[in-house]
């Protein structure tokens, strides 16, 4: 910083940098269910390595910002991806890794064991396509969800804005009854 | 032993009229048992020394389906000591909506293989094994409804509030952002653990 000749101070929005912490930092829980979730071990891996992008699997839902749901989401399995999800802190994203977890995949027809897509449990901010999907596409979603943290706002929460929506949908569903 | 060797053991043991049916010149031959007597038949052959079959490879429930009105569950024995095989199987009568599930004898005191094998048949094709220890489903939720294996098995519509089948998946989850309307009222996140009923 002393290299500008400009005191070691940096002008910046309180956006950007808010948003750049959070971009460059984003945390993943720790957890697969399926061949996805191989893909997924092996983007850690030293080969392609997303440390360099700030991104660490943390063990715990209540220290991690994203969550990415690697494989086929059974219905039974669905609870605990739910509950999951509930015990992260906002604001937290979610990662639909590989066909399963979007659509149903193989599944779609005669699954009867196969949620057909995570999104009907959890909201769902990258879908990454591929069965499963190559370490690279997984990196291509961080990418894409990190361009959706950029355009973030303080000035328009993203958590408030859903606890909105929701309230007005649920005032939809009981205006109906 | 050969299979017809096994066949008059079993005769000589327990009366001809355990065994209801065979076909010894199948690719596997096999004998259909009478399913009251199965567990005790099965015992016979893996205690006596003469046979010995101490490995249960497999377990394997079928739904012949509502034409048939049949349901029949496969054994597959081996004796590891002579290396020799023997298929057995059991025909119960298949049930119609609201009837008991049909119900055959465990053998899960002989063979533990069994245990979870039943519990495998009675989650997706609905045989009920009498005297099981711990009879409950093995793979689907517990609070599943129906048998997904059997022939005539339709899937229910929600699943604690999650919609089952695929159609109009768009217009009703994929987009994000847009209210999704269901037609029932979801049920609450269950907090409840899974436990037999």
């Amino acid at each position: 910083m002393d290299k500008t000749g400009e005191g070691g101070i940096v002008i910046t929005k309180l956006d950007d940098l808010l948003n750049w912490a959070r971009l460059t930092s984003l945390f993943p829980m720790g957890f697969g269910l399926a061949c996805c979730a191989i893909e997924m071990m092996g983007a850690y891996g030293s080969n392609y390595d997303l440390d360099r992008f700030g991104i660490i699997p943390r063990a715990s839902p209540r220290q991690s910002d994203v969550m990415i749901v690697a494989g086929t989401v059974t219905f039974k399995m669905a609870d605990r991806v739910r509950r999951l999800y509930e015990q992260m802190p906002e604001p937290r994203y979610v990662i639909s890794m590989g066909s399963c977890s979007n659509c149903g995949g193989p599944y779609w027809e005669h699954g009867y064991h196969v949620v057909k897509g995570v999104d009907r449990i959890i909201p769902v901010d990258v879908y990454v396509p591929g069965c499963p999907p190559r370490p690279e596409a997984l990196i291509g979603g961080f990418l894409k969800l990190q361009e959706i943290i950029r355009k973030e706002t303080i000035r328009a929460p993203r958590a408030v804005q859903q606890i909105m929506a929701e309230r007005m949908n649920n005032e939809d569903v009981m205006n109906n009854v | 032993m050969t299979f017809a060797e096994l066949r008059d053991f079993i005769v000589a043991q327990f009366g001809a009229e355990v065994i209801v049916a065979e076909k010894p010149d199948n690719l596997q031959p096999y004998l259909v048992l009478q399913p009251e007597r199965l567990a005790e038949v099965c015992l016979e052959l893996h205690d006596n020394e003469q046979t010995y079959f101490d490995f249960l490879s497999c377990l394997t429930g079928i739904d012949n389906g509502p034409e048939a009105g049949t349901m029949e569950v496969v054994y597959n024995l081996y004796s590891i000591p002579y290396n020799q095989h023997l298929t057995l199987k059991v025909q119960v009568p298949r049930n119609t909506a609201g009837q008991p599930i049909p119900a055959v004898p465990t053998v899960s005191h002989i063979w533990r293989t069994a245990d979870w094998h039943e519990r495998e048949v009675f989650d997706l094709i609905g045989i009920y094994f009498t005297d099981h220890p711990d009879m409950r489903r093995i793979l689907c939720a517990a609070d599943w409804e129906g048998h997904p294996l059997r022939k005539d098995y339709k899937l229910q519509d929600y699943y604690h509030g999650i919609k089952v089948p695929y159609d109009n998946h768009n217009e009703n989850s994929g987009f994000r952002g847009e209210p999704v309307k269901l037609t029932q009222q979801p049920a609450p996140f269950s907090d409840r653990r899974e436990k037999p009923e």
